[in-house]
């Protein structure tokens, strides 16, 4: 019955939006090329890192000391400099990261068997990488003083000792790439997208225009108009997170280890709540501005910055922490990353499924407790 | 003179009208800069681990110690076995685990080598690799410490030289990565707005026919555009000094450089938002579509290909060369330099030439399609 009603409604929706090619491509196309974007472009990998050398001591040994690091893909060394003036100006415009200054004593010191004393001026102004750059250089330089040590142990007919052995194991992503990590969180970030940017200024759409009284002055419900616009946005978000899926296995191998069936159970869940937030916020909204501005604040920025999707939630603040267990792109992200990165079992995110779908419930009674309000 | 004032008397009346919006272009770049330099961080600190002890010694007890005493991590859990270890990982409640061998005490007492075990989860990459740095760092200096004990008991040994680095870190020797993300959000707010406002106020005219009306009115082109585009120069301008203040004194982060340089060539970056919000609002027929135009066909890549959180070094070649077509990335190079480093327009023209270059042919552009689409 109530689907006879909404039929038109989905059908009106989706000719409106194909009347505009440009949103269509926004909400279908767009998806799947940010994935490939993101898996392409976007690294916090770092790799040749370019240094510069300011080699007072000019020997054999120095010589040797930078090799250590210009051999490794880290480092790329590209400046060879006289002054400590030019370290400065090469720093200050960017153009190396790193700077190794050599005293002119480096040689005769570790000759002699006394420690010789280098300089490492860092960049930090991007600190993720500054950070990054220092443990490759702090372990290019460890790795130098064990070989010294195992020459000086070797002449007095000793092995090397390197008391503890340490093999790190890493799970999941054993190669580490961003892109492993970044496109299943994109899934949240675009139904965010998609669901309540689209729904809530789909709706204000008709309010601005007029047309939501011409259409309440229809047989239809209210309710029933909504419920109509909302399962067309409905439709296409479960459409571009497909797409998200299809081309990240594609192009970045990355399958799905856990159940389809869960995966598809949160989506849906998550999407059931950013729905209702979409109509929450076309029920508070009088213009598109206004309804685009509060789902810009209210769910995309949370759903960059507040779910873990780039930034981990343990670094920030405490009131953020907090916080961010109200977002429902937080909680998403757990499952997401554990049924296709980590190929876990409900029983490692079932609490976030709940969460979710106190969400979900919350929003859409709330949603439509003001629309009914609205129709009286 | 006189139209082009009324036209901006009229633009702000027709602001202020809008309370919510009014209230928006001051308060939205105020959260976005609290949620950005709050959230946006990259800094890896308390690294949840868990410690399987199998050998439960004071050697091992002070193995772990460096961990713990390191700042870097949390020993959350102690497991009893390596199923534990599993499930934990999973679960996420445990970024790390770090596995101790039966005979760790005893290898070392027997100068034998013994192996650690360090199992991370990967789903993270960064934080993983940052996390993997730090215990390799701890591990290795404990190795150290432990040659050392031993060289000082057999005094016949020479002591095998080091090589010992002395780090210094320039412009923000904290490495706190807020002061990194601040410089960078300033820019993407002037963009934001100023690009938004200025292509929706257009826009808007055009959906409710108001700019035909305005069309057969006597005002010249030139001054309807100049009179459009000057309250978003002044909005975008009270938002720059909003932000920087918010910045310096809110979070602290170091303003090294010239106050006046930076408003200066923020003045040449607004050029080309200007440009945009201009060329966007002649290809929208309405609001949603010049929001969803401005949004995903220049904010998104001008984000991510902008180095403002993604460092440029890394992409690879051809999206790099991409990148020098983004403006907002020698926008971002100078407000890095101007707060973090301190230089001047000596180090900066060469980022400065290119932004006015894209300012201005941005500008003129869209303008003269404007100014077709009006005639």
């Amino acid at each position: 019955m109530i689907v006879k009603r909404i039929r038109p409604v989905v059908i009106k929706e989706f000719r409106q939006i194909r009347r505009d090619p440009r949103s269509l491509i926004v909400l279908l196309v767009f998806p799947g090329l940010l994935v490939l974007f993101i898996g392409y472009a976007l690294n916090f990998d770092v790799k040749h890192i370019s240094f510069a050398a300011f080699d007072q001591d000019k020997t054999s040994t120095s010589r040797e000391f930078i090799r250590s690091f210009s051999n490794t893909e880290y480092f790329d060394f590209n400046y060879s400099v006289e002054s400590y003036r030019e370290v400065d100006a090469l720093l200050d415009e960017g153009k190396a990261l790193i700077a190794i200054v050599i005293p002119t004593n480096f040689s005769k010191n570790l000759l002699g068997g006394r420690d010789a004393a280098i300089q490492l001026l860092v960049d930090g102004a991007n600190s993720n990488t500054a950070t990054t750059a220092i443990s490759y250089a702090s372990a290019i330089i460890q790795t130098y003083s064990t070989k010294l040590a195992s020459k000086v142990l070797a002449r007095s007919g000793r092995e090397v000792y390197l008391p503890i052995d340490f093999r790190p194991k890493i799970w999941y992503n054993p190669e580490l790439l961003t892109a492993k990590f970044l496109v299943p969180g994109l899934i949240g970030f675009l139904l965010m997208l998609s669901a309540v940017i689209s729904t809530s200024l789909s709706v204000v759409k008709e309010k601005e225009r007029g047309t939501m009284e011409q259409i309440m002055v229809s047989p239809l419900h209210t309710i029933e108009v909504t419920l109509g616009k909302t399962l067309s946005y409905l439709i296409l978000a479960l459409l571009a997170s497909a797409l998200v899926l299809v081309v990240g296995f594609l192009f970045f191998d990355i399958s799905i280890r856990g159940s389809l069936f869960w995966l598809y159970t949160g989506i849906l869940i998550f999407l059931l709540g950013a729905l209702g937030q979409g109509l929450l916020i076309s029920t508070i909204a009088q213009t598109q501005q206004v309804a685009f501005m509060i789902s810009v604040f209210s769910s995309l920025l949370p759903a960059l910055l507040l779910s873990g999707f780039v930034f981990p939630i343990r670094s920030m603040p405490i009131v953020l922490q907090v916080i961010s267990n109200l977002m429902p792109a937080k909680f998403f992200l757990v499952v997401l990353r554990s049924v296709i990165l980590k190929g876990a079992g409900l029983s490692a995110f079932w609490d976030q499924l709940v969460f979710m779908a106190v969400f979900a419930a919350g929003m859409i009674t709330i949603s439509s407790m003001r629309l009914l309000r609205k129709a009286e | 003179m006189k139209t082009i004032y009324y036209i901006i008397v009229k633009e702000f009346l027709q602001l202020r009208r809008d309370r919510r919006m009014f209230g928006l272009s001051f308060m939205a770049p105020v959260i976005q800069l609290m949620l950005l330099g709050y959230a946006a961080t990259t800094d890896i600190k308390d690294i949840p681990v868990l410690v399987y002890d199998q050998d439960r010694t004071s050697r091992s007890r002070e193995f772990i110690n460096q961990f713990v005493n390191s700042g870097y991590f949390v020993v959350e859990e102690e497991a009893h076995s390596l199923n534990e270890i599993d499930r934990s990982i999973e679960d996420g409640h445990v970024w790390m685990a770090l596995v101790i061998p039966t005979d760790f005490s005893n290898d070392l007492l027997a100068l034998r080598q013994t192996k650690v075990q360090l199992l991370a989860d990967g789903s993270d990459a960064n934080s993983a690799n940052i996390s993997i740095g730090y215990a390799l760092q701890i591990i290795n200096t404990y190795s150290r410490s432990i040659v050392a004990e031993i060289l000082k008991r057999s005094p016949q040994l020479q002591q095998p030289a080091r090589v010992t680095p002395e780090i210094r870190v320039w412009y923000n020797p904290e490495l706190k990565s807020r002061n990194f993300m601040v410089p960078g959000v300033l820019a993407m707010v002037l963009m934001i707005i100023t690009t938004t406002l200025t292509s929706l106020a257009i826009v808007k005219e055009k959906e409710i026919g108001t700019l035909e009306q305005l069309m057969v009115t006597p005002i010249k082109p030139y001054q309807l555009i100049v009179g459009k585009l000057l309250p978003f120069v002044i909005i975008g301008g009270l938002d720059v000094v909003l932000v920087i203040l918010v910045a310096r004194f809110w979070f602290d982060v170091p303003l090294r450089g010239s106050v006046t340089l930076l408003l200066a060539l923020s003045g040449l970056f607004v050029l080309t938002t200007l440009g945009l919000g201009l060329f966007v609002s002649t290809i929208s027929k309405t609001q949603q579509q010049a929001m969803m135009t401005a949004q995903f066909f220049f904010f998104m890549p001008f984000l991510y290909l902008s180095g403002f959180a993604f460092p440029i070094e890394n992409m690879p070649r051809v999206i790099q060369y991409l990148t020098y077509l983004i403006p907002l990335r020698y926008f971002i190079v100078i407000i890095r330099g101007v707060f973090l480093k301190g230089v001047g327009i000596a180090e900066l023209w060469p980022q400065a030439i290119p932004l006015w270059i894209f300012g201005l042919a941005i500008l003129t552009l869209s303008v003269l399609r404007f100014r077709k689409r009006l005639g």
